[in-house]
């Protein structure tokens, strides 16, 4: 067997396992968002309509949420980036020979399950949780605070604890490829460390502070978990609204139009990233 | 190097935000041996109770095993198959390449929420029923891109050149890829088997929507959150489960960095 007899026994199973539950998943479910309803069976022949799409357009309250949704997203991906700057910088600049520790010390919990770390601040937040009970035991409230779990705050209090770990990697990588010779070139000319911070390492870390905001950004507009947990009904964002279509409500065509708008959204956002940032500096 | 000559400050920021970090899992394993079924402060009393309850009980051990299933069926395909997409993307040029990577690394990007419900689609359409098999496929799917990154990484990394030699001494390309490939990418796929076994270890997203009657370990999770009383017992397999996932991963990172 010669080497294009085994393109084919490398390329056929890759293909057909994607095409058949990647491609052809995401095509059928733009196809469905054609659909008026859900009567009679898929295979029968159907009158395509524009009623999902009309009706997710006129509809200002689904718009809203895909505002709230993104601008959620927004707070959330700053945050996390601005709260690694520093450790990205202390490990880059600070660690020395131990820096490879301290970066096993910061992905470790990133590391853990998902979920349980969600659930954790779910049990922390909760009214009879670990936080209300200190304050309750230390007498600085008298009643539970219920404002701390079932809302937006929580979900982007628990978003920006769980990407931290993340947002911190593309910044390490882009502080750690700085020349050092650049700062002492710069001490010799007379720069203080405040001017060599400004002029030197901020704007040559910029790229890896945009790689981190579009790592946070991206999955975050289209996070149902951490809503469903922590949020409640008060906390909900658009992907929460897409799973109801397509459970409680029952809408799958609604649902399926809602999704592709998702998806589009969530394209366009990673056409912007790849072309701002060197995606090949990433890989390393 | 100095930039700032006095660095106390931003050490004691990381290591502030490190114990921040890692409180949510000091607060989970001391609830997993707290006697209360809620996390108050003061604790009530300790004890191990939850841990000797955890292997009385049927449908949370089922649960896990399921969970195991999943993810070893999973990583093991993706494994091969993410292999496979790598070899096509670093020894082979073919007018289809871009679109066979762009389709392996897409679900890196797409929202789990949108593939769950695709795949949702797809199986009701074709009447298949829910299992452990359709959860299974969902989390290979989601496990090749972390695949091909690691595996396509050290396929990039090493000379094609030895491949060539091989092939001129007379050994056939298969045995090319037996004797000299395989063995050199060997750490870079078992690290990347062992990376996409805890992908989908504890994957919830897409469990949740395609497990049916068969839930995986965070799914049946989800489903007892509503009963209090039960949580402990859930909580203390979490922690070993979490002590065994962060030992792959620990692996896992050593083999990678080990080439």
């Amino acid at each position: 067997m010669d080497r294009r007899a085994t393109f084919w026994v490398l390329y056929l199973p890759p293909l057909l396992l994607l095409g058949a539950f990647f491609l052809i998943p995401l095509l059928l479910m733009f196809v469905y968002s054609f659909r008026a309803d859900m009567h009679g069976s898929f295979f029968q022949l159907w009158q395509p309509s524009l009623n999902q799409y009309t009706k997710l357009i006129s509809t200002g309250s689904y718009w809203r949420l895909l505002g709230v949704s993104s601008l959620m997203a927004l707070v959330i991906s700053i945050s996390a980036v601005v709260l690694s700057y520093p450790i990205a910088y202390f490990i880059a600049f600070y660690g020395r020979q131990r820096a490879g520790f301290y970066l096993v010390l910061l992905l470790v919990p990133f590391w853990t399950s998902y979920l349980l770390r969600v659930m954790a601040w779910k049990i922390m937040l909760g009214t009879e949780g670990v936080i209300n009970s200190f304050l309750l035991y230390i007498n600085l409230i008298q009643e539970p605070l219920t404002a701390l779990l079932y809302n937006r705050n929580a979900v982007m209090l628990t978003l920006i604890y769980v990407w931290i770990p993340v947002a911190t990697l593309p910044i390490l990588a882009a502080l750690q490829r700085i020349d050092i010779a650049l700062f002492e070139a710069a001490a010799d000319l007379g720069a203080r460390p405040i001017h060599q911070f400004l002029r030197i390492t901020l704007p040559l870390s910029l790229p890896g502070v945009l790689a981190a905001f579009f790592m946070v950004f991206i999955p975050t507009v289209g996070e149902y978990v951490t809503p469903l947990l922590v949020g409640g009904s008060r906390g909900s964002m658009y992907g929460n609204i897409i799973q109801d279509f397509f459970t409680k409500a029952a809408n799958w065509p609604f649902g399926s139009a809602m999704s592709m708008v998702m998806l589009a959204g969530t394209l366009i956002l990673v056409a912007i990233a790849v072309r701002l940032i060197n995606v090949r500096d990433l890989l390393e | 190097m100095t930039t700032f000559r006095n660095s106390l400050p931003l050490k004691g920021y990381f290591f502030g935000l490190i114990a921040l970090l890692y409180l949510p899992i000091v607060v989970l394993f001391l609830f997993s041996i707290n006697a209360n079924t809620y996390l108050s402060f003061p604790l009530q009393g300790l004890t191990l109770g939850w841990y000797e309850k955890l292997f009385a009980s049927d449908a949370l051990l089922r649960s896990a095993r399921n969970s195991l299933v999943v993810a070893l069926g999973s990583s093991l395909t993706a494994t091969l198959i993410g292999t496979m997409v790598s070899l096509l993307m670093t020894r082979y040029q073919f007018r289809s390449k871009g679109l066979l990577v762009a389709m392996a690394v897409l679900p890196l990007i797409v929202p789990y929420i949108v593939l769950a419900v695709a795949l949702l689609l797809l199986f009701s359409v074709l009447n298949i029923e829910r299992s452990l098999l359709t959860v299974g496929v969902a989390h290979t799917v989601v496990a090749l891109p972390y695949v091909l990154l690691i595996v396509g990484a050290r396929l990039a990394g090493f000379d094609a050149n030895i491949e060539e030699a091989a092939m001129d001494l007379g050994a056939s390309y298969p045995t090319t890829l037996r004797r000299i490939v395989i063995p050199m990418i060997a750490p870079a796929m078992i690290s990347a088997w062992l990376t996409a076994f805890t992908v989908s270890f504890d994957e919830f997203a897409l469990a949740l929507f395609l497990a049916g009657t068969q839930p995986t370990f965070p799914v049946y999770l989800y489903g007892q959150l509503r009963f209090a009383n039960r949580l402990p017992i859930m909580i203390s397999l979490a922690v070993l489960m979490m002590i065994g996932t962060l030992a792959l991963v620990l692996i896992a990172e050593r083999m990678r960095r080990s080439d």
